[in-house]
């Protein structure tokens, strides 16, 4: 099937715009961040050179992916159930647009926001190590390898929860329930980047091309999952005819 | 004449929607041709919205073939049938957050309207709201949300409109605002799909009605409808009573029969009101009464709808 990019365009426009007008919307986003830093932050700041040694060894880092498995989630589990509760489903649905281009456009109106606040806490937490952490510290908590995963892995979990939210999104009659699902689906990813962060869960190079070879195709998966299950018949009625 | 305009722009055979065990609407069948104002009337849960939803491919029919815009009502044809139509639904459903721009800007997008920015001018011209257009939706009343809603549906030029009760819920005076919208594109020559429960609408603005409830009930003109179904009748009110009503009715060419509502009017069944009406005056004044009216019967399409709505189905 081939995508029109500019139905998808017109979508994410729409999105974007919204989303700077929906303030509790900027907040929530900005609120995850806040709690996965702080506790983070304040534990760098008091940490000694010394004690900062076996962190060499770890990837304490990776612990800030639960920003991009998490964050995301929220918004996009609004996606199809808020249009349908606000009363703009229908109208959109009279469109040309087909279902997948829809929510594609969705999903990626939620991507790009979701992304560059996972990135830009991730640089700023970094980067406010590196200034103000004991002479070390950074060294031993920063480690190449960890960025290129963060970079990396940024996109597709963010992609990958997105998905979830959005099938849940679909197949949800009320946006609170939506958004606790989501907020759930999220913590098994969540909970695997805190093991990998604590060390529980060993990681090597092979481990991680594996994981984002995995996470690729559910990506690709979840898009089409997600399109699979957009009943128009059953948004708009409540109910399959 | 071009192949769009010689086929119906919208038709339906025997089409029917069920959701479960519950019929939504059975049988229905009907053409309408290009430019008509089409009335599609019924009660509260008739299947009027369904019908629509069924015709802009929002909804699967159970059964029945139907063809919109020139195109057969199928799965593989509901983006080109789209492409082709619009649906202004009962509720706005506008982002009320965005700006009456900004909504119609991502309409506009999303039926690939070739030149976006002049025709967002022109629609907001049509319904008047030029000098809204920066104002959010949300901060707009409900005539003005559904005058919004009416230029998004404007945006692809469609070949067939449908309003879904567009004056559902508005003031009179917003309410005749969205009436002069629909007369300016009837007269544009628009094929509009009318569905409403407001009688006096449908007779002000379509060529032709269909009353649902359920099955069809009937179709065709108003004024055809009236005729088919009520006697055309004139009302003689007289200032006493006529002696012998009899002898004065039963001579005058036309009337076929008559009867008294009370002492002093009289209902005469009549074949043309219009050339029975001199006749019958004449006939009144040769009979030295005091009349003080003589009124051709008026039937509303209220009437025929009350007659009609609450027969059973398939019953004449």
């Amino acid at each position: 099937m081939t995508v029109n990019p500019r139905l998808v365009r017109a979508i994410v426009a729409k999105e974007l715009r919204e989303f700077r007008r929906n303030r509790s919307l900027v907040v929530g986003m900005a609120i995850v961040p806040i709690i996965f830093s702080i506790q983070p932050l304040v534990a760098v700041f008091t940490l000694t050179t010394s004690a900062s040694e076996p962190l060499r060894h770890e990837h304490v880092l990776l612990y800030m992916l639960g920003i991009p498995a998490l964050v995301p989630s929220l918004v996009a589990s609004y996606s199809v159930v808020g249009e349908r509760e606000q009363g703009t489903l229908e109208p959109l649905l009279t469109t040309p647009i087909r279902r997948e281009e829809l929510l594609l456009g969705k999903a990626l109106a939620t991507f790009i926001p979701g992304v560059v606040v996972a990135y830009a806490v991730f640089g700023l937490f970094v980067a406010c190590v590196e200034l103000f952490a004991q002479p070390g510290v950074a060294a031993a908590l920063i480690h190449p390898s960890d960025l290129i995963a963060q970079l990396l892995f940024t996109p597709l979990l963010a992609g990958w929860s997105i998905w979830v939210a959005i099938v849940i999104s679909t197949r949800s009659n009320d946006i609170r329930v939506a958004q606790q699902l989501s907020t759930l689906a999220s913590l098994p990813s969540v909970a695997l980047t805190t093991l990998i962060s604590l060390n529980v869960i060993d990681v090597s190079l092979l481990t991680a091309v594996i994981t984002a070879v995995v996470l690729i195709l559910l990506n690709r998966i979840g898009w089409r999952v997600a399109s699979a299950l957009f009943d128009r018949e059953r948004l708009i009625l409540g109910t399959k005819a | 004449m071009d192949a769009v305009s010689t086929a119906p722009a919208l038709s339906a055979d025997r089409l029917s929607k069920h959701f479960g065990d519950r019929v939504a609407f059975q049988d229905v069948s009907f053409e309408i041709g290009y430019g008509e104002v089409f009335g599609f009337l019924g009660p509260n849960g008739a299947g009027k919205t369904t019908t629509v939803r069924t015709l802009g491919t929002l909804l699967t029919p159970t059964s029945g073939t139907a063809s919109v815009a020139g195109l057969p009502l199928t799965p593989d044809n509901g983006v080109e049938i789209r492409r082709r139509i619009s649906i202004m639904p009962e509720s706005p459903g506008l982002y009320l957050r965005l700006t009456v721009l900004e909504n119609l800007r991502c309409f506009a997008d999303l039926y690939q309207v070739p030149t976006a920015t002049k025709r967002i001018e022109q629609v907001l011209s049509a319904v008047h709201l030029t000098d809204r257009a920066h104002d959010a939706c949300g901060a707009l009343s409900k005539g003005l949300r559904q005058r919004v809603a009416l230029a998004r549906a404007l945006l692809n030029d469609p070949q067939v409109l449908f309003l879904d009760e567009p004056t559902s819920g508005l003031d009179p005076v917003a309410a005749r605002g969205v009436h002069d919208l629909i007369d300016e594109l009837r007269q544009r020559g628009v094929t509009i799909f009318l569905t409403t429960h407001r009688l006096d609408e449908a007779e002000r603005l379509c060529d032709r009605v269909a009353i649902l409830n359920t099955t069809l009930r009937t179709i065709g003109r108003p004024d055809q409808l009236r005729d088919e179904l009520f006697a055309r009748t004139l009302t003689v009110r007289t200032a006493v009573p006529l002696a012998a009503p009899d002898r004065v009715f039963g001579s005058v060419t036309g009337v076929s029969s008559w009867h008294e509502n009370d002492l002093t009017t009289y209902v005469l069944t009549v074949d043309d009101p219009t050339q029975a009406a001199p006749a019958v005056t004449r006939a009144l004044v040769q009979a030295d009464a005091d009349v003080l009216s003589i009124n051709p019967s008026h039937h509303s399409l209220e009437d025929v709808y009350l007659e009609l709505i609450d027969v059973p189905a398939g019953q004449p």
